[in-house]
């Protein structure tokens, strides 16, 4: 039977100090590979439609005849599903996130 | 006789991330009976496969659960591509070995904490959590995502991992393995934590096959069954035999959650030191036809998919059967006969998911 | 990758079966139906030693009763209240029996209803 074994943890934290982030403070530091939210270059984009054919979660229009591209942010779900189809790779994925937000929003992109 | 109390436990309750109700009869402070209830958050998920296309659904078989979503999103891929006759790539196998073990490392360590605050020892609880954070790390940076991992791919994997993060990613492993086994070690030999979990809730062999117990809730009751050993992904190449306890107990159940942590530090060497290069996807053509259940191990018991298709790009039916859905009834036995102080702790020593087991 | 078998049986030999299962030591895995364009499918799945076995009855509409095997194996009682609840199955003799009040979904029976498969996918 070992007693208080768990006083070493409560010391070791004691004087370790915080681990954790001071977060909004110190801003997070995101990977190489993190799937934030998707960004388009749309001069490249050529409006073919396969990322909204692809979408899990329906947030992505594209008008062929208006030029337009258009995402709700907070349906997509960042799977990246879009960039990975788009024939002109013309998507990407920001390691960032999409701002917050209480209402739902869209981005619109026109070329 | 004495007088019977019914008391209500939950769907709110400081101890359950998730909402499951229990009438807990009693006799003073003794348990006599409990029936549960749940159906708080069912999403229908399990109908979305009529309106989804089956390679859009791998997407939505992630997220029926926030822990095990790679595994849940890999079962699926696995009952598709039976019924399409699809060979995976050797390295998608190898890879998908690696992070199924991942998330079994970062379920357990979620449990060891929970548990530890279940019994009201916060400071391991933290460290539980901290350990975890570095595995979730991980997990970013190699598939994009902290939780829901999105790399699962009918067809293989959707990301690559380099020879070179891998031997980082082992050895970052191995150095989180001492912390394991140190916080392991207050679990297992402190006094206060054993008087907290030995011989609370015994199941026994027999109760536990009876009753159709899964996961480390079966392996605690002394029967080796691990459906990894049936070899999907690349388990069959890396040799392992199943943690198996015999007391039956909570202790019994998280000592082969520890136990668990270090095999599959051990498994994830194993694989990356068979891996071979190359590719790791082939291009799918066509629709699945035919019916078929998938079954894999996740960190809490074996997980069914069923998958039944009639040669459209709609699933006919997909049905899922998560492991918490299979311990409720050996909960409830548990439950029998046990003090209402250590109803929270019997609780958590099945690791429940109810929003997996509603899907 | 695994041995499966799924064989076709009727209601009748339903609970025989069941139980020659239990006494040879097999772990009940799951219960789950399928609903065809015009039949419901029933499967009843059962494991020992990573071998996979299933029984499947075909049932016309929901009307038909179906004996419960929770008297068997009490772990049933969850999946028979679950397809009772889900697919409006008329389950007999259930050990826990909620009467349709262990999902409380909006709609009843909810799994049994047709749905129109989105051809185009809309975005409201």
């Amino acid at each position: 039977m070992k007693f208080l074994l768990m006083v070493k943890s409560v010391v070791k934290n004691l004087v370790r100090g915080p681990v954790t982030e001071r977060y909004p403070f110190v801003p997070k530091k995101f990977f190489k590979g993190t799937r934030g939210q998707v960004l388009i270059e749309i001069k490249k984009c050529i409006f073919c439609g396969l990322c909204q054919r692809k979408c899990p979660s329906q947030a992505i229009v594209v008008t062929k005849d208006k030029k337009n591209w258009e995402i709700d942010r907070l349906r997509c779900v960042s799977c990246a599903a879009c960039v990975d189809v788009c024939p002109v790779k013309c998507l990407a994925m920001d390691t960032k996130y999409a701002p917050c937000s209480d209402k739902r929003y869209k981005d619109a992109f026109n070329a | 006789m004495s007088k019977r109390t019914i008391v209500p436990f939950g769907p709110q309750h400081p101890v359950l991330p998730e909402p499951i109700h229990l009438d807990l009869v009693l006799e003073d402070e003794k348990v006599v009976e409990a029936i549960p209830s749940i159906g708080f958050v069912h999403r229908g998920l399990e109908k979305l496969v009529e309106k989804r296309d089956f390679i859009d659904f791998t997407y939505v078989a992630e997220r029926i659960c926030g822990i095990c979503s790679f595994i849940h999103g890999l079962t699926y891929c696995m009952a598709v591509e039976e019924l399409m006759k699809i060979e995976v790539p050797e390295r998608a196998q190898y890879l998908r070995t690696i992070w199924s073990e991942l998330s079994r490392i970062h379920s357990h360590l979620l449990w060891l904490g929970l548990t530890a605050d279940a019994f009201g020892f916060e400071n391991l609880f933290m460290q539980s959590w901290r350990l975890r954070e570095y595995i979730l790390d991980i997990i970013e940076e190699t598939t994009g995502g902290r939780v829901i991992f999105g790399s699962a791919k009918i067809g293989g994997v959707r990301r690559d991992i380099t020879p070179e993060k891998l031997d980082e990613i082992l050895k970052k492993i191995r150095s989180y393995q001492k912390e394991m086994l140190e916080i392991g070690s207050y679990f297992l030999e402190d006094s206060t934590v054993k008087h907290r979990l030995q011989g609370i809730g015994i199941l026994s062999k027999e109760d536990a096959q009876a009753l159709g117990a899964v996961g480390p809730m079966l392996r605690a009751s002394g029967v080796s069954m691990d459906i990894r050993m049936m070899g999907y992904a690349a388990y069959g190449k890396v040799g392992f035999a199943p943690v198996v306890e015999t007391a039956g107990d909570s202790y019994a159940r998280c000592k082969v959650r520890i136990r668990e942590l270090d095999q599959s530090v051990d498994i994830i060497e194993k694989c990356v030191q068979q891996m071979k290069e190359g590719p790791v996807e082939i291009k799918v053509t066509g629709f699945p036809n035919g019916e078929f259940f998938a079954r894999s191990e996740q960190p809490r018991g074996e997980v069914i998919y069923y998958a039944k298709a009639n040669g459209t790009k709609f699933l006919q039916r997909m049905r899922v059967r998560t492991p918490t859905f299979a311990n409720i009834t050996p909960l409830l036995s548990v439950l029998k006969g046990c003090q209402l102080a250590d109803v929270p702790i019997l609780v958590l020593t099945i690791d429940p998911c109810i929003s997996c087991a509603e899907r | 990758m695994t041995q499966q078998t799924i064989t076709e049986i009727s209601i009748g030999d339903l609970l025989n079966k069941v139980r020659a299962f239990k006494y040879e030591g097999w772990r009940l895995v799951q219960i789950c139906c399928t609903k065809l364009p015009d039949v419901l499918e029933l499967q009843y799945s059962f494991d020992k030693d990573y071998v996979f076995n299933s029984l499947k009855i075909v049932l016309k509409d929901t009307s038909t009763a179906v004996p419960s095997v929770s008297g068997i194996y009490l772990s049933a009682f969850l999946y028979e209240n679950e397809i009772h609840d889900l697919f409006g199955i008329n389950v007999q003799g259930i050990a826990v029996d909620y009467k349709g009040e262990f999902y409380r979904t909006q709609v009843k029976h909810g799994f049994n209803q047709e749905v129109q498969p989105a051809g185009e996918k809309s975005n409201e």
